[in-house]
């Protein structure tokens, strides 16, 4: 036993299906220490993109420094877009005539200066819609000020006369430290629609799927466990009525059966856990097909025989002389219960019948709420792709940890 | 020296069936496996029950350990109808007849310790609360009936032996067990020719120590002779020739019997080829 | 002297374990088949003789590595082929190898002549369809095997079938050495018997023009070979003709095996078997002085300490002993 326990942590595949398992566990059990609070909190307005956010207010109030570097280039770098030069020399090019290669593209301020000097919206723009004209003198607006590097007055409105007081002078090189600002959050993976922060909330639904995963997986095996060990030991009647209970369980497709359930249990009721436990009674079918075939055939070796003739009660010759030559077998049926669970989770709640709750989130619940927000239209990767990432490394690490073992525990696959 | 020659008739009646039959399914299906067989075991008697693979005689040893049910027929146990409807009646004709299989290999439960496979025999024969040195006293007694020695296995698992060694603690196991009836079904075609005379020169041991009734089970006809007082030949479910162990194999009735016997090679006489 | 079909000399191979380990399991064997011979190979389950079947096709694939030695057959040496060589040029025509489980390595999805076709086609046959058909029915009709067996799927047929089926696809080339291990072991005696006529018809018919025979069953190899060779514990401890291997045998171990032999034959049950007590070494940590001293009757210290070569009894009978021919009958002939 100890040395099939070094054989497992020899399987290359194992290992690397555990590392990622341990990885993913680890996360859903140490980020909500290291950073507690309420998961489901909504800290921001709306979906924003992953970044650092500063509070604007704490930046007037913060320690100024003055740094004097070149703002102007990293400023325009930023600020305008390739789009807004193409569509700069498309106008330019379209209504003032000028060959594309004498417009400075390359040099954004040399850019602007030859925009602004271009630029008049009383030209006749034919075929230009009436949006994209205002889009143009939006355009031009911005290109006016942007270069611009006048300082900037913060006034407070005086509560008696109601005039307003310069109170601060922003200059153009006024720096602070970012370590300064009190109030900032770091938004690793951005906020979803509600504006709760994705990496707590991910890590938080990495933890209940696994837990719900863990409890189909459980029920699913245990079920098929005992169908299929009475089953395929007793033989007979007895074989045939669970044969034929696990026939019409596998002929009805599990998912369908799945959604019927989740439909007819009441909104209210239906929490994650309940949701595990209807994926795991109605996943059972395989594992008992297969653990009755592994009985069936282990039923006529001979030290089961010798076991009977030993006197051994039923219960006494099931669990020692059969279980522990499945025990593998069935640690693997478990291992891909729990990882088609999590994806079957995932799956309904897509379909807005999986758990109906929002005290917690599991990876479908956070998939059914990126998709109701719009979010891949949007272009809001971040409410998505890492939860699509999580549900992939989770079953894909228990199904490579299951291979290992096969590889390990199977005697014609070993090398 | 095997046998000597038994007078039958004064010794006890230990099994014995009448018209035993076995049938596998039902319709089109329906295979009889074993016709209405009568046999008559005396005690302390070896006895070969020799056929070709697919002749019914696993199937016999199976219904005679009770392990299948007998689809018609008597068999009786010690001149008594043999009853065992319940767990309880089996456990106790359990006590009366054991057996050893052909596969060492599949013979033992590969999780339990060689210990725990002798340990259970004493526990079956109510020994469960004997101190622990009695118990390894009995332990150490049985191994080295069949030459293996007690220290040297303990704490090992029974696939760390060879095949011949499993073989060989299968029969301690018996030794433990002391049962009246012996069914040893081709204990010895997985094993080696060496290891082959080793255990049947311990089931000779066997009864002749304990008075053991033996039932032996194989396909080679030359091992039913050298060990064997009678032998009874099976050919698609029925015996078609039963007799001593001499009158049967020096003197063959049955063209199967004559069939049998010209399969095995020989080395004093001319072995026939052209005959198949 | 006929000519020399297969020659091995000084062979030396070893299994790799997945802990590293070496397993010597076959230490030095020469061996020499003539054409029209037979070899018997002899001894218990773990002397290496399934291993030197192996070795002797010069097929090597982890765990089996080949050490030293050389296998020449028929004038062609094939110990320093690469494995691809080996399979393209030896296996199939000159060397035909039968392992005990052959019957089982028929695919259940194919009929029987498919095997036939993928023989030939491996050796680069220009024959068609119809000419291997042909070809496999005439070969299968000279065995004595019906040849409608060619249009039928392996699950049809009878393990016996099954077996002399494989025996008659793997000598569809002729080749020039037949190795066969426990070919009929997992038979009843029936389809043993089968398989032994068929082998015989074999070297008679000139399919095969020499073989080597493995098995433990004594009474078996008596009938079947010209010679007999017993291994224990990777080495050849004695050779000889079959007749004077079964009822003259020189080594304590041929003795104690021989001593094993059970017949139905009338006086076998007056004769007290005699089994060898214990078990071969392990060969992973040979024993240095004669290696079946632990277990040999005669044994004394001495043989413990040395080495032991093999040595001449001539008319080709070699033992390996320490005691001479003469003093080893007497040591019999006391009991």
């Amino acid at each position: 036993m100890k040395n099939q326990l070094k054989q497992v942590f020899h399987s290359p595949r194992f290992v690397i299906g555990f590392v990622i398992f341990v990885f993913m566990l680890g996360m859903a059990v140490l980020y909500p220490l290291l950073v507690p609070g309420d998961p489901l909190e909504m800290v921001a307005s709306s979906s924003y993109p992953p970044g650092t956010y500063i509070s604007l207010a704490d930046t007037l109030e913060s320690k100024q420094y003055g740094l004097d570097l070149d703002i102007t280039a990293t400023r325009l770098n930023k600020l305008i877009s390739q789009e807004d030069k193409d569509a700069m020399v498309l106008w330019l090019t379209k209504y003032r005539g000028i060959a594309e290669e004498d417009i400075p593209v390359e040099d954004s301020v040399e850019m602007v200066h030859f925009w602004n000097e271009h630029y008049d919206p009383e030209v006749e723009q034919k075929g230009l819609t009436n949006a994209k004209r205002q889009y143009y003198r939006r355009l031009a607006s911005r290109m006016a000020t942007i270069l611009e590097t006048k300082d900037i007055i913060i006034a407070t409105k005086n509560p008696e006369t109601g005039a307003l007081e310069e109170s601060n002078t922003i200059s153009f090189n006024t720096y602070t430290n970012v370590k300064d600002i009190a109030s900032r959050r770091n938004f690793v993976l951005g906020t979803d629609n509600f504006g709760r922060d994705v990496l707590k909330e991910l890590t938080h639904a990495v933890g209940t799927s696994l837990k719900m995963g863990l409890l189909a997986g459980v029920i699913a095996t245990l079920i098929g466990l005992t169908l299929g060990l009475l089953s395929g030991y007793l033989g007979g009647l007895v074989d045939d009525i669970i044969m034929f209970v696990t026939n019409l369980f596998t002929v009805i497709p599990s998912f369908v059966l799945i959604i019927l359930i989740s439909f007819s249990v009441s909104q209210s009721a239906r929490g994650v856990m309940l949701v595990g436990v209807i994926i795991g009674l109605t996943s059972w079918t395989w594992t008992t097909r297969s653990v009755r075939s592994q009985v069936i055939s282990l039923r006529n070796r001979d030290h089961v025989n010798l076991s009977k003739l030993s006197g051994h009660s039923l219960p006494r010759i099931i669990v020692q002389d059969i279980l522990p030559y499945i025990a593998s077998y069935v640690v693997m049926a478990l291992i891909l219960q729990i990882s088609s669970a999590i994806l079957a989770e995932a799956q309904l709640s897509m379909l807005g019948l999986g758990p109906s709750t929002t005290k917690v989130a599991t990876l479908g619940l956070m998939m059914n709420w990126a998709m109701t927000a719009q979010a891949p239209l949007a272009g809001r990767w971040w409410a998505f792709l890492p939860i699509i990432l999580s549900i992939a490394l989770i079953t894909f690490s228990l199904n490579l940890m299951n291979t290992g073992l096969d590889q390990v525990f199977n005697p014609q696959l070993r090398d | 020296m095997p046998v000597s020659k038994i007078d039958r008739e004064k010794r006890a009646k230990c099994l014995a069936g009448t018209g035993v039959t076995k049938v596998f399914g039902v319709g089109n299906a329906r295979n009889v496996a074993v016709d209405h067989v009568d046999f008559d075991f005396r005690e302390g008697e070896i006895i070969s029950i020799v056929g070709e693979s697919g002749s019914g005689k696993t199937t016999l040893s199976k219904m005679i350990l009770g392990l299948i049910s007998v689809t018609e027929g008597e068999i009786e146990y010690q001149g008594k109808p043999r009853d065992i409807k319940s767990h309880a009646k089996k456990k106790e004709y359990w006590k009366g007849i054991q057996a050893i299989f052909q596969d060492p290999f599949s013979s033992y439960n590969m999780f339990n310790k060689i210990d725990s496979v002798l340990l259970d025999c004493i526990n079956m024969r109510g020994g469960r609360s004997l101190p622990k040195a009695e118990k390894e006293a009995m332990m150490t007694e049985a191994c080295s009936f069949v030459n293996l020695k007690y220290a040297e296995l303990t704490n090992k698992y029974p696939f760390e032996l060879s095949g011949g060694q499993m073989q060989r603690l299968m029969i301690a196991r018996i030794f433990l067990l002391k049962p009246k009836i012996l069914l040893a079904d081709e204990p010895t075609s997985m094993i080696d020719a060496c290891s082959r005379a080793t255990i049947l020169d311990m089931l000779l041991k066997l009864r002749d120590e304990i008075n053991m009734t033996i039932i032996f089970i194989t396909h080679d006809i030359g091992l039913a002779y050298y060990v064997s007082d009678m032998v009874y030949i099976m050919e698609q479910g029925k015996f078609v020739e039963v007799g001593t162990a001499d009158e049967v194999i020096l003197n063959p009735k049955a063209d199967y019997t004559k069939r049998l016997i010209s399969d095995v090679p020989k080395i004093h006489e001319e072995w026939d080829l052209s005959t198949v | 002297m006929g000519k020399i079909m297969l020659d091995v000399k000084d062979l030396k191979t070893k299994y790799v374990t997945r802990f590293h380990e070496s397993v010597y399991a076959v230490d030095g064997v020469s061996l020499q088949i003539e054409e029209g011979k037979s070899l018997g190979i002899a001894g218990e389950s773990g002397c290496g003789k399934s291993t030197l079947a192996l070795s002797l096709m010069g097929y090597y694939f982890a765990p089996l590595h080949y050490m030293s030695g050389s296998i020449t057959v028929d004038g062609m040496n094939i110990s320093d082929m690469t494995p691809d060589q080996v399979r393209k040029n030896v296996l199939g025509n000159e060397i035909a190898y039968i392992p005990q489980a052959a019957m089982n390595a028929l695919n259940p999805t194919q009929k029987i002549i498919r095997f036939i076709e993928d023989v030939l086609h491996a050796h680069d046959t220009k024959l068609n369809k119809k000419e291997i058909y042909d070809l496999a029915r005439e070969r299968f009709e000279i065995l004595g095997l019906p040849a409608s067996v060619l249009d039928r799927h392996a699950v049809e047929l009878s393990g016996g079938m099954k077996q002399r089926t494989v025996i008659a696809i793997s000598t569809i080339l002729s080749p020039k050495v037949l190795i066969a291990d426990e070919p009929s072991s997992a038979l009843d005696v029936t389809s043993q018997k089968m398989v032994i006529k068929m082998m015989r018809e074999l070297m008679e018919k000139g399919f095969i023009r020499s073989m080597i025979f493995i098995t433990h069953e004594l009474p078996l190899l008596y009938n079947v070979t010209d010679d007999i060779m017993v291994m224990y514990a990777g080495q050849i401890v004695e050779k000889g003709s079959a007749k004077e291997m079964v009822f003259d045998s020189l080594h304590p171990y041929t003795n104690g095996l021989m001593g094993s032999i059970i017949v139905p034959e009338s006086g076998t049950r007056d004769v007290k078997l005699t089994a060898i007590p214990g078990t071969p070494p392990n060969l992973k940590r040979p024993p240095a002085g004669c290696r079946f001293a632990e277990r040999c009757r005669y044994a004394t210290a001495e043989c413990k300490g040395m080495a032991i070569e093999m040595k001449d009894a001539g008319a080709g009978r070699t033992y390996r002993c320490r005691m001479s021919e003469a003093e080893l009958r007497e040591v019999y002939a006391r009991e």
